[in-house]
């Protein structure tokens, strides 16, 4: 690891002008993909800004369905928080599988949504939740944020506050994790919500995090996994590396997405 | 005796290693210790064009960068593979020139191509990265397929077609004749995947030159100390053997990586000369993916033919084996007379052939891991059983029992002579112990729940203690490879044991202090095991091969054979009486029946005082020997393994797992589960989940945790370890090892028991559930439909 300058944050404006004053700087939230590329020199910000006790970006509130999860808050409080689970337990349950217990008690929903890896679990959550990603400067939903392989509507610098959604009526995540770093090969996120039924997939698309029509359209005409028989995405739009190819991780989309429904009918 | 040979005490070592107290190479700390950091090739193959340094000269805390042109003006030698093979016409193998920093040209990627040695492993990583190498890459051959091609990029001028040699063994036109009569033949073709080692902890070494004394001190993480030191002093010119000491402190796991000597042990030592520094390194786990032995990576044409009434009348394996970039130290023995000698199996064979074909390749070198050649054979061996079975609509149990060797001595057609075995008897405590019969019950039961049971059984045989020197030297071997011990017993009775075994998770400061213990009947506290200093331990050859049970404690036992004479006859002459007469327990050494009697310490007390010995005896109590086995050693075992698998994923479970080995006598049967466990971890994780991948360009692609999959607990079941022992009839206690079975025995049984649930023979290791579901999909017979 190179040598760097660590900052610690006490709120969010003070992480913003912290890091304005940085040569290289980077927030730290949960650190579990920054510190990793730190360790192996792949990464090597000037300064770090940690994030990760800013006391305005932690905690869950909900109110009534309406759930706001700070950005700080890791995993493991995702996975253990009552009220939420009361209102939306497929969240909670996707939390508590994603990695280990060591990274679920570092790692972040702030982290993991604007670090967008294509096999993270929780861009698949955000599609189906039709969540608002909240920053210090401005609102975008979900469907606007995740735009590429590691990519997001976020600016430099930009830091994610919150995450906002109304808590569906029902709603089930599906993982199949990868053998090897346990991200997902696919993870499927169902939501049925007020206005229909929204699918995330995550882990399987070339382009990261994304919502098969075909199976929504299906799912809204009748919300059972028999809906799913015959659909399924296209394996040449599918990822494909040494644990898989397309036409493997198209298999598990229609798989994972018939138990995700399974799970919340 | 509740501490002696057969009594499962607990581990001495544990208490440091449970509670972080081990001594590892890295938590050495000399002073005027420097680091050393590497700089690697990206490369696969190129032209070194040059290297410019100045840069990283300059940069804070650096001490030097040094690079292969200096190394080779110092007169450090070539890296060199210690087995000479020949080839089929007789010409010696094509063993290509290994500069431990490379010089001309890289080979694969992770090649050193320089050192920088700096005040702290920050600053020399640092600078490492500012040495500016210019490269002119090359065609790449990064597979066994591309190295062998016609036009394929020549990877050592010395070696034609990138062959290193083309080597058989057997009978050829016997076996073609007997496959030309054959009743049914089975013809498969085999990969057995290549596999990253893996040790917990990573390589490293700490050395140091002392010039008032023009002496070496090199601490590393080896499984053979005195070999580490032996080559390095005739072979690489560092440093002539007495002046150098070669330390192996504690050491987190080998699986023969830590066999070799590699280039960073040798530009440590070098380096300490040219700075005067201690000079550190430890691989990071990057390193240890690029620069650690591989293992395995064969592929293999097989053909197995049997008669009418299902006997085996001959069997023809051609097998070419990738070698990586270089040959590393005992790589040419691994496809040869480590596996192509165990091809006979369990069974009964009249006629076999084997060729194999080896070949450099632009991927890190590739050497002995767990089994070594045995685990090849052994998949070879069972793969082509239990699918003859299949084809001939036999059950693959009664199939091997009609072919099992029931009488020892057996001489197989390929070298190894059996000295004995139950085989039948392991197969039958194994089929009852895994409810073979009640299978089918399970297999409905499982399909109710929309699963795929399947069923494999192996019946494996290796060979342990590679042995007699005089043997392996006639078919190669650079050295003897037998075992030297040394048994002192102190004034006061207590015994210190110096053996050349090397323990890196094995236990024998436990096993080794049992034996001891019951042989003169004293507590297990009272012996010191001491190994891995080549200042303390005379010699030996270390540990690997399975062979610190059979060869390491015959050693110490025939030291105590010495011991207990001279002990017989000083207690005889103090208490006037035959020598024979005498027992040793309870800490004397006595006359049954009468009041005669020394204590342990007495005995040892009058040795060194000398004031009344017998007459003409030397003071003093100590004896050394040297063991050469008379044979190798065969353990054997019956493995079940059952499988569900999840058809609309793929997704293997291995459910249950039952072992029933035959290990001669065992000294300690806790650790000896341990080792079986460990075992076949290791062998569902080649199974299943390991692979070390390069692409086309000879990059690694499974180069980290992310992609390697390594077995974890949830992926194996509790298993089922029974024994069924038949006293190995070659070596003074009867041990016959342990300490790979598990790796050997476990992937044909994975292998068969998923090809059985899954009605598709075609699936090559590891079987991913990406691998397993096409394999259903394909087979056209599965629930592949959810």
């Amino acid at each position: 690891m190179h040598s760097l300058n660590y900052h610690k944050a006490s709120n969010a404006s003070e992480a913003a002008r912290l890091l304005s004053g940085t040569e290289d700087g980077k927030f730290l939230a949960g650190g579990q993909t920054l510190i990793p590329a730190m360790k192996t020199r792949l990464a090597a910000p000037s300064d770090l800004v940690d994030v990760s006790g800013a006391a305005d970006l932690r905690g869950i509130k909900v109110s009534g369905r309406e759930v706001t999860i700070g950005a700080a808050t890791t995993h493991a409080e995702v996975a253990a928080n009552g009220e939420l689970r009361g209102v939306c337990p497929s969240i909670c349950d996707m939390a508590a599988n994603i990695g280990d217990p060591a990274v679920r008690h570092r790692g972040t929903i702030g982290g993991s949504v604007a670090n967008n890896d294509p096999a993270a679990d929780y861009p698949a959550a955000m599609l189906a939740l039709k969540a608002t990603i909240k920053t210090v400067s401005r609102e975008i939903a979900a469907d606007e944020f995740f735009v590429g392989l590691f990519e997001t509507a976020l600016d430099d610098d930009e830091l994610i506050t919150s995450i906002g959604f109304t808590a569906p009526a029902a709603g089930a995540y599906a993982k199949f994790p990868n053998p090897a770093s346990r991200y997902a090969m696919c993870g499927v996120f169902v939501a049925k919500g007020d206005d229909g039924v929204r699918v995330g997939v995550t882990g399987a698309g070339a382009d990261g995090a994304f919502r098969p029509a075909d199976f929504e359209a299906a799912l809204d005409g009748e919300f059972s996994a028999k809906a799913l028989d015959g659909i399924s995405v296209k394996a040449e739009e599918m990822l494909s590396d040494i644990h898989g190819d397309g036409v493997y991780r198209a298999n598990l989309v229609s798989v994972m997405a018939r138990r995700a429904v399974a799970a919340a009918s | 005796m509740s501490e002696g040979i057969g009594a499962p005490v607990k581990r001495k070592e544990d208490k440091r290693f449970i509670t972080g107290k081990g001594k590892y190479t890295d938590d050495i700390r000399m002073e005027n210790q420097a680091y050393a950091a590497f700089v690697r090739s990206p490369h696969a193959h190129a032209h070194i064009q040059g290297i410019e340094a100045s840069a990283a000269e300059g940069m804070s805390g650096v001490i030097a960068v040094l690079t292969g042109a200096q190394l080779t003006d110092d007169g450090i030698g070539n890296l060199i593979c210690g087995w000479a093979i020949s080839s089929k016409d007789g010409s010696p193998m094509n063993m290509g020139a290994w500069s431990a920093l490379a010089t001309g040209k890289v080979r694969y990627v992770g090649d050193a191509v320089a050192v920088v040695i700096a005040e702290s492993k920050d600053e020399a990583q640092a600078a490492a990265e500012a040495v500016e190498v210019s490269y002119s890459e090359l065609p790449v051959a990064a597979s066994i397929a591309a190295a062998l091609a016609d036009g394929a990029p020549e990877i050592h001028e010395n070696a034609p077609g990138n062959v290193i040699y083309d080597w058989e063994l057997g009978d050829g036109d016997a076996t073609e004749a007997a496959l030309a009569g054959a009743a049914h033949v089975t013809e498969m073709d085999i990969t057995n995947n290549r596999l990253a080692p893996n040790a917990m902890e990573p390589r490293s070494a700490v050395a140091t030159y002392d010039d008032a004394e023009d002496h070496y001190t090199l601490y590393s993480t080896s499984q053979n100390p005195h070999v580490a030191r032996l080559v390095l002093s005739a072979f690489y010119q560092v440093a002539p053997e007495h002046k150098l000491r070669v330390i192996a402190p504690d050491v987190g796991g080998g699986f023969g990586s830590k066999i070799y000597i590699y280039p960073e042990e040798i530009v440590c030592l070098w380096a300490s000369m040219k700075t005067r520094r201690s000079v550190k390194w430890t691989a990071e786990r990057t390193e240890s993916f690029l620069t650690d032995a591989h293992g395995r990576d064969h592929v293999t044409r097989a053909r197995m033919g049997f008669d009418a009434d299902g006997r085996i009348v001959g069997f023809k394996v051609s097998t070419k084996a990738n070698f990586g970039a270089y040959m590393s130290l005992f790589s040419s023995a691994v496809p040869t007379y480590l596996y192509a000698t165990l091809l006979s199996g369990t069974y009964d064979i009249p006629a076999i052939h084997c060729e194999v074909l080896a070949c450099y390749t632009n991927t890190v070198p590739v050497d002995a891991y767990r089994g070594a050649g045995r685990p090849e054979a052994s998949f070879v061996v069972e793969r082509l059983m239990e699918t003859a079975a299949r084809e001939m609509g036999k059950d693959p149990a009664e199939l091997r029992r009609a072919n099992f060797v029931r009488e020892f001595p057996y001489q197989t057609q390929v070298i190894m002579n059996y000295d004995s075995g139950d085989f039948e008897g392991n197969m039958n405590q194994a089929m009852e112990a895994a409810d073979w019969a009640g299978f089918a019950a399970r297999k409905a039961e499982a399909a109710n729940r929309g699963k795929l049971r399947g069923v494999g059984m192996a019946c494996y045989i290796e060979a342990c203690g590679i042995a007699p020197s005089a043997a392996v030297g006639s078919l190669g071997a650079g050295v003897g490879l037998w075992e030297s011990a040394e048994v002192r017993v102190n004034p006061v009775g207590t015994i210190e044991v110096l053996t050349g075994s090397h323990s890196h998770g094995q236990g024998h400061e436990t096993t080794f202090a049992q034996v001891v213990a019951e042989r003169f009947g004293v507590p297990l506290d009272s012996i010191q095991i001491v190994h891995g200093d080549t200042d303390k331990v005379q010699f030996g050859m270390g540990t690997y091969g399975s062979r610190s049970g059979p060869v390491g404690i015959s050693a110490i036992v025939k030291a105590c054979d010495k011991v207990e004479v001279k002990v017989r006859k000083i207690a005889a002459h103090l208490l006037e009486c035959d020598p024979d007469e005498l027992v040793m327990e309870d800490s004397q050494v006595k006359v049954p029946g009468t009041n005669k009697a020394l204590g342990w310490h007495e005995v040892g007390l009058a040795a060194y005082t000398a004031h009344n010995l017998p007459a003409d005896m030397e003071p003093g109590l100590k004896e050394g020997a040297f063991y050469d086995p008379e044979n190798f050693t065969f353990p054997m075992g019956c493995f079940i393994a059952e499988v569900e698998i999840d058809p609309g994923t793929g997704k293997t479970d291995v459910v249950k797992f039952v072992a029933s080995d035959d290990f001669g006598v065992i000294i300690n049967p806790m650790i000896v589960e341990g080792q079986v466990h460990g075992g076949i971890a290791q062998g569902v994780g080649q199974a299943l989940l390991e692979e070390m991948v390069y692409d086309e360009s000879g990059q690694p692609v499974s180069g980290s945790y992310m992609d390697y999959t390594m077995p974890r607990a949830e992926d194996v079941p509790s298993f089922v370890v029974e024994h069924h022992n038949t006293r190995c009839a070659t070596n003074p206690l009867g041990i016959k090892g342990c300490g790979e079975a598990g790796a050997i025995g476990s992937p044909p049984a994975v292998i068969n028991a998923i090809t059985d649930a899954i009605g598709n023979n075609d699936i090559s290791m590891p079987a991913t559930s990406a691998k397993v579901w096409a394999a259903i999909r394909a087979s056209g017979t599965g629930m592949a439909a959810e």
